[in-house]
């Protein structure tokens, strides 16, 4: 529930990508992170629009990608729901590790670092925790 | 939907607007964005109905707009001193016998969630409160199309938050659209479809916002800069 006012904070969006794909990132993260659970109910998107301070047409399209993603499912009358097929969500948690580490490498080759410099910095950080 | 062709407008010899045609579809919020004098007043009245162009055409649905047409539009003025001598309930009342889609139970449950005391007058609100007040009363209206005029001009940006929230609560995308102009681009960026920005009377530039991202990986912010500089010379 939502609270009264619209006090809460609403969500900051970087200026380089569209919100509406930044709001799919936030809840491909939540899936992952488990504070979404296999066949949690989410919110409308009149719920989640007012929650976030994003147009109704924005969040629709947010959650037909999620759709397509088969991350979640509509059932008629009752709400869209979290998957609860697992390999679904592994295979997300793959996509978005790759998708994570190709970013990483593509900023190091911006910089002009060796993969071989980063490895070693990762591996010390790895050694002092 | 609104559609203006080749509308001018001039204030005796002054040019305001200049050959401006667009469409405003339902189901849609739609931002203009434009620096002071750029003439966003201007076109938001004859939007609204309550100007006539000078030169070019305005329908609504195919049919040619009117004053009449004010029916069909809640406006939203960018006036400071509203019926100063009202408090928000008698406002509502004063709206409730002017325009038949007035629904004073949508106006309070509105300045409920605004957090507007209605039975003080307006002028003893403050700047802030009488920005909800106006809002709680264009809100109540119940009509296709919402025209309003720099509706969080001047106010901090908790209230703009609070009005933002408000649009998107008491309106529905599916049958209604929002035409605003506005400074905040930042702010009101994320409950918008698209932006017109005008330039001295002219339309400039015109994009969705989410294509705005995509294609040129800038927030609406920075195009605007840069889409302003570009066509100075």
């Amino acid at each position: 529930m939502v609270g009264e006012g619209g006090y809460e904070m609403t969500q900051d969006f970087t200026r380089d990508k569209p919100i509406y794909s930044q709001l799919v990132d936030i809840i491909c993260g939540d899936i992952l992170k488990g504070n979404l659970q296999p066949g949690d109910k989410m919110q409308s998107v009149r719920e989640y629009s007012l929650e976030v301070g994003v147009n109704v047409n924005t969040v629709q399209r947010v959650y037909r990608e999620l759709e397509s993603m088969r991350l979640t499912e509509t059932k008629r009358g009752q709400g869209t729901f979290i998957t609860t097929d697992e390999g679904r969500i592994q295979h997300l948690r793959e996509d978005m590790k790759v998708e994570l580490v190709n970013q990483f490498l593509q900023s190091i080759a911006a910089f002009g670092f060796s993969r071989e410099e980063i490895v070693h910095i990762l591996q010390r950080k790895e050694g002092a925790e | 939907m609104i559609k203006l062709q080749h509308v001018s407008y001039n204030y005796q010899r002054q040019e305001v607007l200049t050959d401006i045609s667009l469409s405003f579809p339902l189901g849609q919020t739609i931002g203009i964005a434009g620096e002071n004098g750029s003439g966003k007043s201007t076109l938001l009245k004859i939007i609204a109905g309550i100007q006539r162009p000078r030169k070019g055409t305005i329908s609504l649905d195919e049919e040619s707009l009117t004053r009449r047409h004010a029916a069909d539009i809640a406006y939203l003025p960018d006036m400071d001193l509203f019926y100063s001598y009202y408090t928000t309930k008698e406002l509502f009342a004063f709206y409730a016998s002017q325009f038949s889609d007035f629904s004073i139970q949508k106006a309070l449950e509105v300045a409920k969630f605004l957090e507007v005391d209605v039975d003080v007058k307006l002028k003893k609100l403050s700047k802030g409160n009488r920005g909800r007040a106006k809002m709680a009363a264009t809100l109540g209206r119940n009509t296709a199309y919402y025209v309003m005029d720099e509706p969080f001009s001047g106010l901090d940006p908790i209230v703009r938050e609070s009005l933002i929230k408000g649009l998107i609560r008491y309106t529905n995308m599916e049958e209604q659209s929002i035409i605003l102009s506005t400074h905040e681009l930042h702010e009101v960026e994320p409950i918008l479809d698209q932006l017109i920005v005008i330039k001295q009377g002219k339309v400039i530039a015109q994009d969705e916002v989410e294509a705005i991202r995509f294609k040129t990986n800038q927030d609406a912010v920075s195009w605007m800069k840069y889409v302003t500089k570009e066509k100075v010379n």
